[in-house]
């Protein structure tokens, strides 16, 4: 939408003012998104600070007349917000560490260690990645419930979704473009291949690890059909499920169902305003990585 | 390098490397392997066997051949419905979805002011939890009390014609564009951030190139900007389709899968299988289908893409 001389047809505009007059338009459509992006979190804070007689009523206030915070109050006591809090911090922090650890040792020996049945190894782990999770989501539940007894614990949540082959893919890609001489310039100062992989390969590899931490963690804090499924208690839940619960049993109380999910999102969205490129570079990297 | 060695030294460690990493190789790889296979592979396998059993977990499986699959082409309307839905999700979502993160990046791409504060707001309902989104959502589309209605209703007060608000999730007719609305505002975000990682690796003389020559700004988008995004846009296509297909989080908290089943998706129809009817053989019949579904769409569009796909070097990426 940039000027330019166009032959026909044109107003006696210069370059500059319609370049400028684009950039208006450009603003005025940005700003209808910008306020279909918004207005859901604004409605979700208004609703929160509401008094129920001002939740039903038409028209709709944006403003409450009266700031209820004791709705903040109320679903903390609903709900034990501090519990999901702790559960949703252990398991995503302990599922992206394994996540990350496992993919760079593993992604390390596809890309640069020789071994027997190598390459077939690699492509059984290419062949699972367009297998949904929704097929080993069955199975895996009859393991942890039946096999291993891990039903409605840290492990069940944790390790079933710590194991993914994309996380390997993604970090092989990325270690295999790295020149070979330099573990070669290693091996020949004495270096051991353990060394070579924390001392080498992971310092330069910083970028991808970042990247694949970022998209383990967001998808582990915010995964929902695993943590419900595997989880029968309020000790156990994790935020997006204690969420859920919460709406089973208050299913028109918008002020307190509208407090928990700003409680729920206000850290990740903190988190998210200080640290937003890393974020947007983390899901593009390892989404243009994969597949 | 090689002559100083002598016979009667060892070798020096670097030479030996290559008779190390045998054993070095699957040390490495043994963490991962074994959480693959236990959490990955295994379950893989053991789903298709499941998915010829009967079995409800409480009393002992009963094998029951091909009957899973033969039911559900045969005899289970649910399916067909919750086919039908998952395929009408995918049509809609994926085209709006890229449409819009094309929008988006195309005018995000511009030098024009504020460009940070766009991204971060429009990218925000990504790191959103799904579940906070669904809930707020489900308050906007409320019949009687929720925002749209009211604003329909302002309409119908000024304008005088008589409009009245969709009954979004308790009429089949609307809940299914319900659904597919927050999807748009909860994803719209990353086909914008792609798409800007695409329109970006553009080479600039390409445009100025064209500008010598005269070409309007939609020929330059016409004749340069798609052709050169499009692998990003297959891309795009080929993440967001699997995604649609995989659909459940938004149904599930939203509208249970209702009204009268108008978002019951495959996805969700596995989980009912398996944890409201306790039916885990029939459970993994369905999301292997699924998976043949994901894999012979994925197939399709990768056999097409030559059609319309372009790469720059001859080998692809």
């Amino acid at each position: 939408m940039a000027a330019e001389p166009s032959p026909a047809g044109n107003t006696g505009l210069t370059r500059q003012a319609r370049t400028r007059l684009g950039h208006t338009v450009l603003h005025a459509a940005l700003l209808v998104g910008t306020f279909f992006m918004v207005m859901p979190f604004l409605w979700m804070l208004s609703t929160s600070l509401k008094m129920p007689k001002e939740i039903f009523r038409y028209p709709p206030l944006w403003i409450p007349t009266e700031f209820a915070w004791s709705n903040y109050r109320d679903t903390l006591t609903a709900l034990p917000f501090d519990r999901f809090y702790l559960n949703s911090a252990i398991v995503s922090v302990s599922s992206t560490l394994i996540q990350v650890l496992a993919a760079a040792l593993a992604a390390f020996a596809f890309a640069r260690l020789r071994f027997k049945g190598r390459n077939p190894l690699f492509l059984l782990y290419l062949a699972t990645l367009m297998i949904p999770f929704q097929v080993t989501m069955i199975p895996n539940f009859i393991l942890i419930s039946r096999v291993l007894d891990w039903y409605n614990t840290y492990q069940a949540l944790i390790f079933p979704t710590s194991f993914s082959a994309f996380s390997v893919f993604l970090l092989r890609q990325f270690f295999a473009g790295l020149p070979m001489e330099l573990d070669e310039a290693a091996r020949m100062d004495g270096a051991s291949t353990l060394r070579i992989w924390w001392q080498v390969i992971l310092p330069l590899s910083g970028p991808a690890l970042a990247a694949l931490s970022i998209f383990s963690f967001l998808g582990s804090w915010n995964s929902f059909l695993w943590p419900l499924v595997v989880t029968a208690s309020n000790e156990m839940r994790t935020i997006p499920v204690g969420l859920s619960a919460f709406q089973g049993e208050h299913n028109t109380a918008w002020n307190l169902l509208m407090a928990g999910s700003v409680i729920a999102l206000v850290p990740v969205l903190a988190v998210y305003m200080v640290g937003q490129n890393w974020f947007q570079r983390g899901i593009t990297l390892s989404g243009m990585g994969g597949r | 390098m090689a002559s100083d060695a002598s016979p009667l030294r060892p070798p020096p460690r670097w030479r030996r490397w290559r008779a190390d990493q045998q054993s070095e190789g699957y040390l490495f790889l043994l963490p991962s392997l074994a959480g693959f296979l236990l959490f990955v592979l295994i379950p893989v396998v053991a789903a298709l066997v499941l998915s010829l059993y009967e079995w409800s977990l409480l009393s002992p499986g009963e094998y029951v051949g091909l009957t899973n699959y033969l039911n559900l082409f045969r005899r289970d309307p649910t399916f067909f419905k919750a086919l039908g839905n998952t395929l009408y999700f995918t049509v809609t979502i994926v085209p709006l979805q890229l449409a819009a993160g094309l929008a988006v990046a195309l005018a995000l791409n511009q030098a024009i002011k504020g460009l940070a504060i766009y991204r971060l707001i429009y990218f925000m309902p990504v790191v959103t939890t799904i579940v906070a989104g669904a809930l707020v959502f489900q308050w906007i589309f409320n019949k009687d009390f929720g925002i749209l209605s009211a604003v329909i209703w302002r309409i119908n007060e000024l304008t005088g014609i008589p409009v009245q608000p969709p009954d979004w999730l308790t009429d089949p007719a609307w809940a299914r564009p319900a659904v597919v609305i927050l999807t748009l505002w909860k994803n719209v975000g990353f086909t914008m951030v792609i798409y800007l990682a695409g329109l970006q690796a553009i080479p600039v003389e390409l445009y100025d190139a064209a500008e010598v020559d005269g070409a309007t700004s939609w020929r330059r988008l016409l004749y340069i900007t798609l052709p050169m995004i499009s692998p990003t846009t297959f891309f795009l296509m080929v993440i967001q389709m699997i995604g649609a297909f995989q659909l459940f989080d938004e149904a599930f908290v939203m509208t249970r899968g209702g009204p009268a089943q108008a978002t019951t998706t495959i996805v969700y129809y596995v989980y009912v299988n398996a944890f409201e009817y306790r039916r885990f053989g029939m459970a993994s019949t369905v999301a292997w289908v699924l998976f043949a579904f994901i894999f012979a769409f994925t197939f399709l569009q990768n056999r097409l893409q030559h059609r319309w796909v372009h790469y720059e070097t001859d080998d692809g990426r």
